[in-house]
């Protein structure tokens, strides 16, 4: 009877994983097709004069397969479109750059393990990773081996606790107060209400800062509900509480799957107030079958917006487009910044890849707080010490079911 | 107080659901004896084919309904040929297990057929919303809907077991199995027949669910489908009028606690009152004493 039950117990799991695995590389065919990409970079390689002298060695990483891939994807396609400009413009302080990227799965433990099998291949700074556990893991190791690395898109507070990492886009709480001086700013409303996922600790964060922030740029909040991942469905309550209170704005510091239950109750029961998301709100769009409609007027603050007309997007949406026929997302633009800091700074340094990995390290760590760099997710980007980054926040509003620069 | 009135009706509206789920969990514990953990998938799977029936194959309402009712029906059937009938002599423990397994495997099916990015559901109700007292209360089509769609459903169980040949097989077989196979009950017969009725109430609970809450994922009825199980706990389980009950009460209680105690402890509420009930009453509130003999 036990052998038969530990079989079963066996069998069951082997199914199970055998299932997880198959889903899991469902997006393996994008990947393979994106192979050859670095073989044209080994090409603009080839015609560049420097080919066979030192090279800098760049590593990028994210879940390129999983739930979580549509993540990882768009941070080393966005890292690569800017390896490949870089190369075509005479490289890094002279140097041309490989770019060699990993999969991570969204996983502590493949992480780590990615992050030693492009440490082995000879990497000199990590692009990534793309998700915030993910990077708290790699960021101790990296320490360890005083390796620059910089996550394009890992928002946790934890993420930059090590000397070495530093990161392109906000803090989890860093949007809050952001969000919380922008309503202020443009006076959308004086009396708020929020709900927030008290069993999230990216929604907790924002919703701590948002509410003491709040007080200061003449925001009331007149209502504070919660929910949990265990009650995510059923928000008609919550919204009722929102109406009563006679809020006039609504904060949605959480994702798009719960936003869009959200929206559609709201719907329901007439209660138009204006409703204002962060960065996990991008995405609603693309949710299949969604009415769009429901979503017009949605406020959210994001640091990039494909949309936009400055030169900079224009040019890289474009190359995005022709490279990967998507419409690049944040952390696509997040990674692509990512790429130009780490030349910037490496050129202020003045540094060049004969350097050991420790040295280039310390050095790099003191120049990205000299620097300052314009890109596609925010002008005048500065670092402080701890690793976090200063700039603009924009937000985006959504219209005739697109997203418009909200001014 | 036209606030309580609205947070009083989704409540009896998510315990609609929630009891509609808690009749297939309490049908086929009552009759095999066993705790489908799959249920709530099964309802996952419902609510994905009645998706794609409308949106992909373009069905109308009521066909893409049957359709996802046929597939569920099937679908329990199969899984419990398949994964529960080789096991009907074995310990509980190991029937436990494999219902969990099939729960899993069900949800990473999904998975790998439909993505893991959530689908919004299109609403299969076309009732309007009704507005009371110039629109300070709304009560939206679907809560009519689905309340009044579990009452005909609880009231036609009730009247198929007590008034049909094969209803009285079930209860039979309910009672006790060996002496129902003495009588000329089929048994096997008749618990396929439980998980076919169970699955198809399934389907139509995946449906009123995801009309309400329209996103739809692969984990969509592993919650539900956790709730409905405390609902049947909660009302007696094996007992159909106890689903019924267990299911509106914990809706009731989940909308009131959050509305008036805390968003934040609702679940916390919920669950402690049933750890209550059962205290004071072992077998739920309708459940029948069961005398141990020894």
């Amino acid at each position: 009877m036990k052998k038969a039950l530990s079989l079963l117990v066996g069998a069951v799991m082997a199914l199970s994983l055998c299932a997880c695995g198959s889903s899991g590389s469902a997006p393996a065919p994008t990947e393979a097709a994106k192979a050859p990409t670095a073989e044209a970079a080994g090409e603009a390689k080839a015609d560049a004069p420097a080919a066979d002298g030192p090279v800098w060695k760049i590593g990028g990483q994210g879940p390129l397969t999983g739930g979580a891939a549509i993540y990882g994807i768009a941070v080393v396609n966005g890292a690569e479109i800017a390896i490949e400009e870089i190369n075509q413009n005479g490289g890094i302080n002279g140097y041309q750059i490989e770019y060699q990227k990993a999969d991570d799965e969204h996983d502590q433990e493949k992480a780590i393990n990615a992050y030693n099998s492009l440490k082995d291949w000879g990497m000199h700074f990590l692009v990534g990773p793309t998700t915030s556990s993910p990077t708290i893991a790699v960021g101790t190791e990296a320490e360890a081996d005083n390796l620059f690395m910089i996550t394009p898109s890992g928002s946790a507070v934890d993420c930059t606790a090590p000397k070495n990492v530093f990161r392109v886009c906000f803090s989890d709480p860093a949007q809050g107060a952001k969000s919380a001086q922008y309503i202020g700013t443009h006076k959308l409303a004086e009396k708020v209400g929020v709900i927030y996922d008290s069993s999230d600790v990216y929604s907790t964060g924002i919703y701590e800062s948002f509410a003491s922030e709040a007080p200061g740029q003449g925001l009331e909040i007149v209502a504070t509900e919660e929910f949990t991942s265990e009650s995510n469905k059923n928000f008609s309550v919550q919204l009722q509480k929102m109406k009563d209170a006679g809020a006039e704005l609504v904060f949605l510091p959480f994702y798009y799957t719960e936003a869009s239950l959200v929206l559609t109750q709201a719907a329901s029961m007439d209660f138009k107030p204006i409703f204002f998301g962060c960065d996990g709100m991008d995405g609603i769009l693309n949710v299949e079958n969604f009415d769009t409609s429901l979503a017009e007027g949605l406020m959210l603050l994001t640091p990039f917006a494909a949309d936009a007309t400055d030169d900079l997007t224009v040019s890289f949406v474009k190359n995005y487009q022709d490279s990967y026929g998507e419409t690049p997302n944040q952390f696509a633009a997040d990674a692509y910044d990512a790429v130009y800091i780490i030349k910037a700074a490496a050129e202020k340094a003045n540094l060049n890849p004969e350097m050991s990995v420790s040295e280039l390290g310390d050095a790099m760590q003191k120049a990205i707080t000299e620097i300052e760099v314009d890109g596609l997710t925010g002008s005048g980007m500065t670092w402080n010490e701890g690793g976090d980054v200063d700039k603009e926040p924009k937000a985006v509003v959504i219209e005739n079911g697109a997203y418009a620069s909200a001014e | 107080m036209m606030s309580f009135v609205s947070y009083f009706l989704s409540g009896v509206s998510l315990g609609s659901v929630y009891a509609i789920i808690a009749l297939g969990y309490t049908m086929v514990y009552g009759i095999a004896k066993m705790l489908n953990f799959a249920h709530g998938d099964i309802l996952m799977v419902g609510a994905y084919v009645a998706f794609l029936g409308l949106n992909s194959l373009g069905l109308p309402i009521p066909l893409a309904t049957l359709l996802a009712m046929v597939t569920c029906t099937l679908l329990g059937i199969i899984i419990e040929r398949a994964a529960y009938k080789p096991l009907r002599q074995a310990n509980s423990l190991s029937v436990l297990i494999t219902a969990i397994g099939v729960s899993y495997l069900l949800q990473n099916l999904a998975l790998l057929l439909f993505g893991a990015n959530p689908k919004s559901f299109s609403s299969f109700v076309p009732v309007g919303a009704v507005r009371f007292a110039d629109g300070a209360l709304t009560i939206s089509g679907e809560t009519l809907v689905t309340i009044a769609a579990c009452v005909i459903i609880v009231a036609g169980l009730i009247h198929f077991i007590n008034h049909t040949k094969a209803g009285q097989a079930m209860l039979a077989v309910s009672e006790d199995k060996g002496a129902a196979t003495l009588m000329g009950v089929d048994v096997n017969r008749t618990i396929a027949l439980t998980f076919a009725i169970g699955s198809a109430l399934a389907s139509i609970g995946g449906i009123l669910l995801c009309s309400a809450y329209p996103t739809l994922t692969p984990t969509t009825g592993a919650m539900p489908g956790i709730k409905a199980f405390v609902a049947a706990v909660l009302g007696g389980i094996g007992s159909i009028p106890g689903a019924f009950i267990g299911g509106i009460l914990l809706g009731i209680l989940e909308n009131l606690s959050k509305a008036y105690i805390s968003s934040k402890l609702s679940d916390a509420i919920v669950f402690s009152v049933l750890i209550i009930v059962l205290l004071v009453r072992p077998t739920g509130i309708l459940g029948k004493k069961i005398m141990e003999k020894v």
